[in-house]
């Protein structure tokens, strides 16, 4: 698993990667009640925002991690938000992405860099 | 900053039951516990939920004699002050001289003193306010030796019975003095959740062992802010600051019933308060915007500050949202706004201009959730 410092977490399945939010972000935000993901097949760059999440406490965005094609989004999350919460790092991910430059990944940071990060 | 901020009593309770702590009205204070904003306020509507309200203002307010006390009162609220009977309490608001509300309140008498709550961020305001235009007719102090708590929920009565059985016989909006696990407390059957409860002031030297015994009880849970706001917002009720301020006057905040007959035009005490011509002039001829709740249609959340629109394209806006949020109970998002009265008629659509994206939002009856309070037939007769 990678790692972003907006605390995405992304997993490389065949071609694509998952992308989702950690354990350590969906507690930050606390009980998340609204998502809205980005609509498949949509092309982005690296730091767009393209979902909205919004928890009891505040509106955040996810920013891309990285440039390519938008191919699957979660709708249970949409449908049952507190599933961020639940289970962040499996069944509450966000979307798929098809990478467009694969080498945007070896800039993320691994997971003890990321716990370094988080402290 | 972090120093500068004020810290209740209850500030190492807070921390030893894992508050995230946040600055509010120049108090630390808790934002949520372990268990959540969510589950917290599942658990108020569900259980008992206890809220630390010690940041708000406690102040008792003597006179000669209570209709001395209640003549040089009843200039700065509308409310009939005269006519409390002893033991009981009412919500009310210090209006300015234009017609604004400086401050909501609740003002209980006990025996021939008037003890009033405020809130918090208002605390020097209204503090500063009530000595100019009381004293020297009324001595006015401020019960900095006093916490102030809220049990709030289904399970509060019985919780609190196994203290003292006297409670269970007290009505909505009495306020007593009782003693609980033995000490002296001042306790009233209110809250500001939409729950039927209790706030509790007590001296600060018993305030420790006596919350400490309430949290120990099996259905009592330590209850953030984040909570109280999505609870109160829930119940219909207005957060002093966003849903009212000083420009905003109870006639446009939809507080006209807290306003009697008494105090209106024509009545036997009729004006002779703060903002009177202003205010009793909207009760007559209306006004051009009122405090509305706004249910918004889709599952995004319209929080405070959204502006509000007649249809998807006009640049007029017609209102804006003071308070919103998700409303847990009724799973839902929630708001209140104010609107210009043409769009206030519940069943009315209205826009909220979210992130860009102008989303449908529905003008709602008050509250979203309907209050659970302890009131009995004579309710009327003994107020």
């Amino acid at each position: 698993m990678k790692y972003t410092e907006e605390h995405e977490w992304l997993t490389e399945i065949e071609n694509m990667v998952v992308v989702g939010i950690t354990a350590y972000a969906a507690e930050q935000l606390g009980d998340v009640v609204f998502v809205e993901l980005p609509a498949i097949g949509t092309t982005v760059a690296k730091d767009d925002e393209i979902v909205v999440i919004e928890s009891v406490k505040a509106a955040s965005d996810i920013l891309s991690p990285l440039d390519g094609e938008i191919i699957e989004v979660n709708n249970a999350i949409v449908e049952s938000p507190a599933l961020v919460n639940e289970d962040p790092e499996g069944d509450g991910w966000f979307f798929k992405i098809m990478p467009s430059n694969r080498l945007q990944l070896d800039d993320l940071m691994n997971l003890s860099e990321y716990q370094q990060l988080i402290g | 900053m972090k120093s500068e901020l004020k810290t209740t009593p209850f500030n190492d309770l807070h921390i030893e039951n894992g508050a995230t702590m946040m600055a509010f009205a120049g108090y630390n204070m808790p934002l949520n516990y372990t268990f959540g904003i969510l589950k917290e306020h599942q658990h108020t509507r569900t259980q008992a939920g206890l809220f630390d309200i010690s940041h708000m203002g406690q102040v008792l307010i003597r006179s000669q004699s209570w209709s001395a006390l209640a003549q040089q009162f009843e200039k700065l609220v509308p409310q009939d002050v005269l006519n409390l009977a002893d033991g009981r309490q009412r919500y009310g608001f210090l209006t300015t001289d234009t017609g604004g509300i400086l401050d909501d309140i609740i003002f209980a008498r006990r025996k021939e003193t008037l003890f009033v709550v405020i809130n918090a961020a208002n605390k020097t305001v209204v503090i500063r306010h009530l000595r100019d235009q009381l004293q020297p007719a009324c001595c006015v102090s401020e019960c900095k030796d006093r916490a102030l708590i809220a049990l709030q929920g289904p399970k509060a009565e019985f919780e609190l019975s196994k203290m003292n059985q006297k409670v269970v016989g007290m009505q909505f909006m009495d306020n007593r003095s009782v003693e609980l696990n033995g000490m002296p407390v001042w306790i009233s059957r209110s809250g500001y959740t939409g729950e039927d409860g209790y706030e509790i002031s007590m001296p600060l030297d018993v305030s420790q062992s006596l919350v400490r015994a309430l949290i120990a009880r099996e259905s009592v849970q330590l209850i953030g802010l984040g909570a109280r706001d999505s609870l109160r917002l829930e119940a219909g009720f207005c957060l002093h600051g966003h849903d009212i301020d000083v420009d905003i006057s109870p006639v446009e905040a939809s507080l006209s019933w807290a306003i009697p007959k008494v105090r209106r035009k024509n009545g036997e005490r009729g004006g002779a308060f703060r903002g009177e011509s202003i205010i009793l002039g909207q009760l007559i001829n209306g006004v051009s915007r009122q405090r509305v709740g706004l249910m918004p249609n889709g599952r995004s959340l319209m929080r405070a500050g959204v502006t509000l629109y007649a249809n998807e394209k006009d640049c007029h806006s017609v209102g804006r949202i003071t308070s919103g949020g998700f409303g847990p109970t009724i799973e839902k998002p929630v708001a209140m706004g104010m609107v210009n009265t043409a769009y206030a008629k519940p069943g009315t659509g209205l826009f909220g201009d979210v992130r860009g994206k102008r989303l449908p939002v529905t003008v709602a009856t008050l509250p979203f959730v309907v209050a659970n309070i302890k009131r009995d037939q004579n309710q009327r007769i003994r107020s």
